[in-house]
């Protein structure tokens, strides 16, 4: 299986061992994995403002270059930036061309942990953590594709952690994009509920599939000095304590 | 009494926050609600193929809308009632009016209808020196507090058993009491005057039955049941939106309202009301006048995108999900049409321009999409209606000329950020640059509280980082180690 990684600007950017590790978690898983440096970001800020021409403009970059790279699948460790390529034909509108194109692109754009369990029927990778871990679900890897299962089971496979399971684990973290800086406050008692029910799970990590909310998440367990670590999937699972 | 607008959600959002039992209130509802709506909806048997069929019958008639509204009217008048056309919301008020002038009466009774709260018809009737009483329990004590509702289903949900027992004391004479039974009962006592007394009783839709003619209210409390039955003449206010095409399509409306709403299975009591009495002699209005009201409907009707919009039932099952709502309640919003549902159809009936901040006021979770009965993809229309905010179409909206006001520096933000990452060369310069830039805020590892020179450069880091700490870029980009390790 040829899989093209969609690496996301985030993790590109802000944690490029969440991509080494998502890398080496499809190595073992048996892929085959491709990288194409012409990638930069799927347009998902602009999209979520309201600009959709800048978004428009993204997609189609994003479009010819993913869709004649002779991968199987494009993969990425994102659910919300795998979602908006799903939502990609919304931004065509009668031009049926292009919607075609990104309905068949979209068909095989998968997120991380979805693709481990559901196309290479792989839940258990050979990780090792220790210590009780928990999962938050992220809203679009949760609403838009249906992601709820595979990251659990793949977490109740990890030798070592015992997986907790977080009470409103499918509660939003408050981050919505722009949302987070054009309402803080909101943005922040929305992510207090969350926090709140971290430290109350007693665990040593948080992880979610979304790079987004790692960021929200994890700028508030830091600012508070917590002890709870916030990990993406792909790093605890590509991790052997 | 100035109540907060929409236009300065963000500023009643932060006062909100601030409101200790406020949050504490809406935490409760969120609890509350959230659980029996989970145990509710386990006593249907495929409740998706449930939320299914009602859409695809809202859909339908929204797509027939004249014709099944042209049956109801024919059925309610056979069946004696006055049908009455209102164009818009100033229109509404002045047939009711007209209608309670014409007959000499002065004293009103009604019970809760966001429809009438929609147009402001109590202000209306006050203005003209008439005194409407709110009976329904939650809206007579908004009513007597000079607030508008919070939420669509219990508006006062706002308020604490303590601020509700000061209120009774302040204004009905009530000695101040935690009791609950205390409070009600004293309530109870002082509307059923209201009732005894009531010359004209006005009430809202649930659904407009097209077969029969037949409208449905539905209610906890009997105060419905009173206002439409004691008094002479009862006046119903109905959006268009509000018919259904047969009596059978009730089965499945009344599977999803309550359980969704409240998470009863079913409310106490469910008026159905035909016309008016067939004999003389029998009790009931002597009679009914039906007024269906447009106030932007059928211009919302016209655009294919936001039309969905429409199939609401005002069940309230959006509010109690959304973490937006959670933390700030209703009167934020600014629009007797809160929450999720309320960001999506104020703009339309209101405008965008002095709506523009409601469509932003969510994260997009999609809660509302998850447990919305006639699965209206709130999400979506969020996301449409932010961009005729920037893009300053405003198509479908209440707003007839000009653009939104536009926000400068955030599009040549996008429009520069889509250049500039149309490009592999400028988007990897662009980094590290930044790289470069950040040692101005970065200490140990991460970056903390920005302020002074640096917030004002950059504000979006500055709320940020205000409550959280933000990541560094890391030294060498994903793409910077792939080619590395790929080299030769």
């Amino acid at each position: 299986m040829r899989v093209s990684l969609f690496i996301t600007c985030l993790v590109d950017q802000l944690w490029p061992s969440v991509g080494a590790s998502a890398v080496e978690v499809l190595r073992r898983a048996g892929c085959e994995v491709v990288f194409d440096e012409r990638q930069t970001c799927c347009g998902q800020p602009a999209f979520n403002t309201g600009y959709r021409n800048e978004a428009r403009r993204l997609a189609r970059r994003f479009i010819e270059i993913f869709e004649d790279g002779g991968a199987d699948a494009i993969v990425s460790p994102s659910g919300s930036c795998t979602a908006m390529v799903h939502h990609f034909h919304e931004l065509f509108g009668d031009d049926e061309a292009w919607c075609k194109r990104a309905e068949a692109l979209a068909a095989r754009t998968y997120e991380f942990g979805a693709f481990l369990v559901n196309v290479l029927g792989v839940d258990d990778v050979g990780a090792s953590f220790k210590g009780p871990v928990t999962w938050h679900d992220a809203c679009h890897g949760l609403r838009d594709l249906g992601v709820r299962e595979e990251p659990r089971r793949l977490l109740r496979n990890v030798r070592g952690a015992e997986f907790v399971e977080l009470p409103n684990a499918d509660a939003c973290c408050g981050f919505g994009g722009t949302f987070s800086v054009k309402y803080p406050e909101i943005s922040v008692a929305i992510l207090d509920n969350k926090i709140d029910a971290i430290e109350k799970a007693g665990v040593r990590a948080v992880v979610s599939g979304d790079a987004s909310c790692l960021m929200q998440i994890n700028g508030r367990l830091t600012r508070n000095n917590s002890s709870v670590r916030a990990m993406h999937l792909a790093e605890l699972l590509a991790s052997h304590e | 009494m100035q109540h907060p607008t929409s236009e300065t959600f963000d500023r009643n959002a932060r006062e909100a926050l601030e409101d200790v039992q406020l949050r504490g209130a809406l935490r409760n509802l969120a609890t509350t609600f959230g659980e029996r709506r989970k145990l509710a909806i386990l006593t249907v048997e495929d409740w998706e193929g449930l939320r299914e069929r009602a859409r695809a019958s809202k859909d339908e008639t929204l797509a027939h809308l004249d014709k099944y509204l042209k049956a109801f009217a024919e059925n309610a008048e056979r069946a004696g009632a006055q049908i009455h056309w209102a164009s818009d919301g100033a229109e509404a008020c002045r047939v009711v009016l007209d209608l309670i002038r014409e007959r000499g009466a002065t004293r009103v009774v009604k019970s809760k209808s966001m429809a009438t709260e929609e147009i402001h018809l109590n202000a209306a009737l006050e203005a003209e020196g008439l005194a409407p009483v709110e009976t329904d329990l939650g809206e007579w004590i908004i009513q007597l507090a000079h607030e508008t509702p919070s939420h669509i289903v219990v508006p006062a949900i706002h308020k604490s058993k303590r601020q509700i027992a000061e209120l009774f004391a302040e204004k009905v004479g009530v000695p101040p009491t935690d009791d609950v039974a205390v409070l009600t009962g004293a309530a109870r006592r002082i509307l059923r005057q209201s009732f005894a007394e009531a010359e004209v009783g006005i009430s809202g839709v649930n659904f407009g039955v097209a077969e029969t003619g037949t409208i449905l209210i539905l209610e906890n409390e009997g105060n419905a049941r009173l206002t439409t039955s004691l008094p002479r003449t009862h006046i119903a206010v109905m959006g268009i939106e509000k018919v259904i095409p047969r009596l059978e399509d009730l089965d499945m409306f009344l599977k999803l309202l309550p359980r969704s709403g409240t998470g009863q299975q079913l409310t106490a009591y469910q008026s159905l009301i035909t016309g008016t009495k067939r004999r003389a002699e029998d009790e009931g209005p002597e009679e009914l006048h039906i007024v269906l009201m447009d106030n932007g409907r059928s211009r919302m009707l016209a655009h294919p995108v936001t039309r969905q919009s429409l199939a609401c039932i005002r069940c309230g099952a959006c509010l109690n999900a959304c973490p937006v709502y959670q933390q700030v309640g209703g009167h934020a919003y600014g629009s007797v049409y809160p929450g999720p549902i309320g960001a999506v159809i104020t703009p339309q009936l209101s405008g965008l321009r002095t709506n523009a901040q409601l469509p932003y006021a969510s994260s997009l979770c999609g809660a509302c999409r998850e447990v919305c009965p006639v699965k209206i993809d709130i999400p979506e229309l969020l996301l449409h209606l932010r961009a005729e905010v920037t893009e300053g179409t405003a198509a479908g909206t209440a707003d007839q000329r000009g653009p939104v006001k536009s926000r400068p520096l955030e599009r040549l933000a996008f429009k520069l950020y889509a250049r500039a990452w149309a490009s592999p060369t400028l988007y990897l310069w662009g980094a590290r640059v930044a790289r470069v830039l950040q040692r101005l805020v970065v200490r140990d590892g991460r970056i903390g509280r920005v302020g002074g020179l640096m917030a004002k450069l950059a504000p979006p880091l500055a709320a940020w980082t205000e409550w959280r700490d933000a990541p560094p870029l890391a030294p060498r980009t994903f793409r910077e180690q792939w080619r590395e390790e790929h080299k030769g």
